[in-house]
């Protein structure tokens, strides 16, 4: 007889969840590495208004294209703007595109590739052909259709981002689904009476999670990457808002001068965040993927 | 039709479209069919164990489930209880379910491994709009409790794969039987259990039997098993009843040939009785190319030119011994 | 059987044999301490549920337990050479030529774009790499008609085959090279019982014929009864009785032999009584100290709880592994 589990306080449950990770091997190290990196991010730009030294888009607070120096950590850009400043800052608004494409994906995604997949059929060899056909696009290239039909700002830019990525949740979720309704628990739920909806929400959508979850971290690290794109070629935000895309855009046309500085920094922030998720996303691909043990 | 009579089968027939390759589907119009079950009829009583045997492939499976409706026959009739459950909407169905219910092979497969045990076993009752909350729970750890997991409470809150397959199985019957069922279809509910385990699963179907009413179509490949559990039994072949009959009866003298054979071949935990295994010809055909004929008559010893073109039909030999080969009467 | 040494007259010699799984969870124990002796024309069965350690057994005689499992001591020794401390390539050259296994599941042990003829050629010119195609292939069908298969099927592949055919294709591939030995590991689970029996007498045909030793791995007691010389029984890793089939089935000694035995549905008796070990296999992570059997044994004693029991010869080649038997010991 298997020994019953008894009840701990969920906090504890909590810093239990996160100590087993570490003794999960490579995977859990990678999800704990990957969220450090992920939350110390936010956690920076969340706090950034009250630590950075100056305000990141008043230009002329220091000279221009000046090296990092003690008062201005990062240096400062052709506008005079400091770098550091506009690193703390610039995270808000890939965090926030990011974001909203991964909700707007899951609201729509989820239940699109839920029912089609499941009804078979018809259905889903409709649905497949629009997610296949928006699938064979290069993602830039048809954010970037996407977002000037839009125009600029936060929410278009998650849009065309979260049209971009729909198809991949689509897939992921019917090659679930379509293992799973071969399964004799999903028989059975039918053999008790459930509905096809209940049998949806309660024994086929709770067996997807985990790859649903994977596929939204990925989600993310790529939503940044695009978001960084389309602002670069100035489909983003306005000038008035920190980003680490604008300084992208401005940054590289300063390589030429030797001011490696105004690129190289939010660079690098920009890769950072987008490899914390990367990694977290790994790291759960690696430890929910079923693995034969003898 | 008597009144002890709680399930009929009429003319059952389920036929799987086979898939056609892309040159195949252009080049001809013509269907293929895996023809699982061909014509299958049979009635249990209420109170009865009747047990369906054969070979992987023979379509006791997929007859199993067309009883209890989770697939829709080609053609034929299933009455319960005097009823015609095949022509009732999908629907209105659903009341049925709380009749009918089926236990799998795999326990390892049949339950919602995101599901904890009091919950998979409680979602009948929710499913039906029955006992909810506390109401629930208390049914729940009175079945668990009746199938033998106990103390109910160490079991609720425990998800499948922290369970054995004994465990499991049993978690599956309750599921099953807190609705209060009449007949459950038990589909090789043993044969992924250790062998030292099956008798207690077994035996616990038997009690349960008693205790609520019930009716069983067991399913197996085992002949051995059928023998010890079943009242009546009925041997399938390619898709077709070949045997059927009381339980005693058939055993102690099978008259088709593939009765024999099978009985021959099932060898015995006894060193010394070294038995002399009937051989038959070649293997099982495949159910989309059934043979002319009787379906049989490639592996049969005794066929003939008769058998090769006439399908015998399933006839009553004895009160209660069926057998559809066309020598029956010459022996 | 009491010899601990490497022995010439017996054809295999196993002796403490102990190999473990190392898990992410922790190590398994999955065979410990087996010992067995195998000789020429003789059947050996070895029966067990699931977590037993028979298959695992079964492969480290041919040193290919799957990772995470290492054999971690005992020795193995076929026709008086040690195998288990043999290199890499020496150990290739055996398997198959010396001993070789029929696998459980026909239908993913061939090669699916493989034509059965070209399975024979690889299989015999890697060992043999003088013999010729054709003589291959001569080989080939003369083991087509050892196992009853029409020649012509030698052009097809493993897919136009069926289960009972694909099963008699392993075994004469297993036969090959002429082993001294062939272990079957569960060679009919996947087939009808009519078939099962076919296969079962092929093998002890071809055992006589050519003079080799068969290993029958198997959960059914009633086919090792019936077809094999001598029994092992395992449970929980450990071989808890060692017997000949008669003597097995006669005196059945160890307590979860005869539960085993009184679980099994005869079908040549009437109104049988069947009768279930209580509990379930334990735990290989976590197993109960001293005798494994000890929670789920009608007969267990204060000492079985606290050591495990080694194995006591009650008569000349009865072994069984259980401290009701300790005063028993056949002096020989």
């Amino acid at each position: 007889m298997k020994k019953p589990v008894r009840k701990r306080s969920s906090f504890s449950n909590q810093l239990l969840k996160i100590g087993s990770l570490s003794k999960r091997g490579l995977a859990g190290w990678l999800i704990i590495v990957g969220a450090i990196l992920v939350i110390a991010i936010i956690v920076m730009t969340a706090v950034s208004p009250w630590i950075r030294p100056y305000d990141p888009i008043a230009i002329n607070v220091g000279p221009i294209l000046a090296p990092p120096s003690y008062q201005h950590l990062f240096g400062t850009n052709d506008l005079g703007q400091d770098v550091f400043s506009r690193v703390l800052s610039g995270g808000g608004v890939m965090l926030q595109v990011s974001l909203l494409s991964v909700i707007v994906c899951l609201a729509i995604g989820v239940p699109l590739g839920l029912f089609a997949s499941y009804a078979g059929g018809v259905p889903d060899r409709v649905v497949g052909l629009v997610m296949d056909s928006l699938y064979a696009f290069p993602g830039l290239v048809l954010a970037i259709a996407i977002a000037s039909t839009l125009g600029r700002g936060v929410i278009n830019m998650a849009l065309s981002i979260a049209v971009v990525y729909i198809p991949s949740y689509f897939r992921v979720i019917r090659s679930q689904v379509l293992s799973i309704k071969e399964t004799s628990y999903i028989e059975a739920a039918d053999a008790i009476g459930a509905r096809n909806r209940t049998i949806l929400s309660r024994y086929v959508l709770p067996n997807i999670v985990p790859s649903i979850v994977v596929v939204a971290t990925v989600n993310f690290a790529d939503a940044i990457l695009t978001a960084a794109g389309l602002t670069f070629i100035g489909l983003g935000v306005p000038v008035t808002v920190p980003d680490w895309g604008l300084d992208l855009t401005s940054g590289r046309r300063l390589l030429t001068s030797g001011a490696w500085w105004v690129i190289g920094y939010p660079g690098l922030m920009i890769i950072l965040l987008a490899l914390g998720f990367t990694l977290m996303g790994e790291g759960l691909s690696e430890l929910l993927n079923p693995r034969l043990e003898q | 039709m008597t009144s002890d009579e709680i399930l009929r089968v009429e003319h059952l027939k389920k036929y799987f479209p086979v898939e056609k390759g892309f040159l195949e589907r252009l080049l001809t119009t013509s269907r293929r069919f895996v023809k699982a079950v061909d014509d299958v009829s049979f009635s249990i009583n209420k109170g009865e164990v009747f047990s369906l045997v054969g070979e992987s492939g023979c379509g006791k499976s997929t007859t199993g489930r067309l009883v209890v409706r989770l697939i829709e026959p080609t053609s034929g009739q299933v009455f319960f209880d005097q009823q015609n459950i095949t022509e009732i909407e999908k629907g209105a169905f659903r009341e049925y379910r709380r009749k009918l219910q089926i236990i799998f092979q795999d326990p390892y497969a049949s339950l919602n491994p995101r599901m904890k045990v009091g919950q998979a076993v409680g979602h009948p009752l929710e499913i039906h709009h029955l006992e909810k909350g506390d109401e629930e729970r208390k049914k729940v750890m009175e079945i668990l409790q009746r199938v033998g997991l106990t103390p109910p409470e160490q079991f609720i809150n425990l998800y499948p794969h922290q369970l054995s397959g004994g465990q499991r199985q049993r978690i599956a019957m309750a599921r099953s039987l807190i609705l209060n069922p009449e007949f459950i279809v038990a589909d090789e509910p043993v044969s992924m259990i250790d062998v030292s385990l099956r008798t207690t699963i077994i035996d616990l179907m038997l009690e349960l039997r008693k205790e609520f009413d019930l009716t069983y179509l067991f399913i197996t490949h085992d002949l051995a098993i059928a023998k010890y559990i079943s009242n009546r039994i009925a041997i399938m072949y390619l898709g077709k009843i070949v045997e059927m009959g009381d339980k005693n009866e058939i055993f102690s003298n099978p008259m088709h040939p593939y009765t024999q054979a099978l009985m021959s071949s099932i060898p015995v935990p006894n060193p010394e009785r070294r038995r002399e295994a009937i051989e038959l010809k070649g293997e099982v055909s495949s159910a989309i190319d059934i043979p002319k004929g009787c379906r049989f008559n490639p592996r049969c010893p005794y066929a003939d030119e008769k058998c090769r073109t006439t399908e015998p039909e399933l006839i009553p030999v004895k009160p209660d011994h069926f057998i559809a080969c066309l020598k029956a009467e010459v022996k | 059987m009491n010899e601990r040494t490497a022995d010439e007259s017996h054809l295999l010699t196993v002796n403490g044999l102990t190999v473990e799984y190392w898990t992410r969870r922790g190590k398994i124990r999955a065979v410990e301490n087996a010992s067995l002796t195998l000789d020429k024309q003789e059947t050996l069965g070895v029966v067990g549920e699931s977590g037993s350690g028979k298959s695992t057994l079964g492969m480290s005689l041919i040193r290919l337990v799957p990772y995470p499992g290492r054999i971690v001591s005992g020795d193995i020794n076929l026709e008086g050479q040690n195998i288990r401390k043999m290199k890499d390539e020496e150990m290739r050259d055996i398997r198959g030529r010396r001993i070789s296994y029929v696998f459980q599941d026909p239908m993913t042990s061939l090669n699916p774009v493989e034509k059965i003829k070209d399975h024979f050629v690889e299989l015999i010119q890697t060992h043999e790499p003088k013999v010729s195609k054709a003589q291959a292939l001569e080989r080939a069908n003369q083991l087509f008609r050892d196992v009853g298969i029409q020649q012509e099927r030698i052009n097809d592949y493993p897919h136009q085959l069926s289960g009972g055919m694909r099963q008699r294709v392993m075994i004469a591939l297993a036969l090959a090279l002429n082993p001294s030995v062939i272990i079957a590991d569960e060679p009919t689970t996947a087939l009808d019982v009519v078939v099962q029996a076919k296969i079962l007498d092929l093998l002890n045909t071809l055992r006589d014929r050519y003079g080799m030793a068969l290993i029958l791995i198997t959960h059914d007691l009633s086919i090792v009864l019936q077809r094999s010389d001598k029994i092992i029984v395992m449970y929980a890793g450990r071989i808890v009785e060692y017997a000949s089939s008669v003597d097995l089935y006669s005196s059945t000694q160890h307590p979860y032999s005869q539960g085993l035995l009184k679980s099994i549905p005869n079908i040549e008796l009437l109104d049988q009584k069947l009768e279930a070990i209580e509990g379930s296999p334990p735990d290989l992570l976590n197993p109960p100290k001293g005798c494994r059997f000890w929670p789920r044994c009608s007969f267990a004693m204060p000492e079985c709880r606290i050591e495990e029991p080694p194995l006591f010869e009650t008569k000349k080649n009865h072994l069984v592994r259980c401290y009701l038997y300790k005063d028993e010991t056949n002096d020989q």
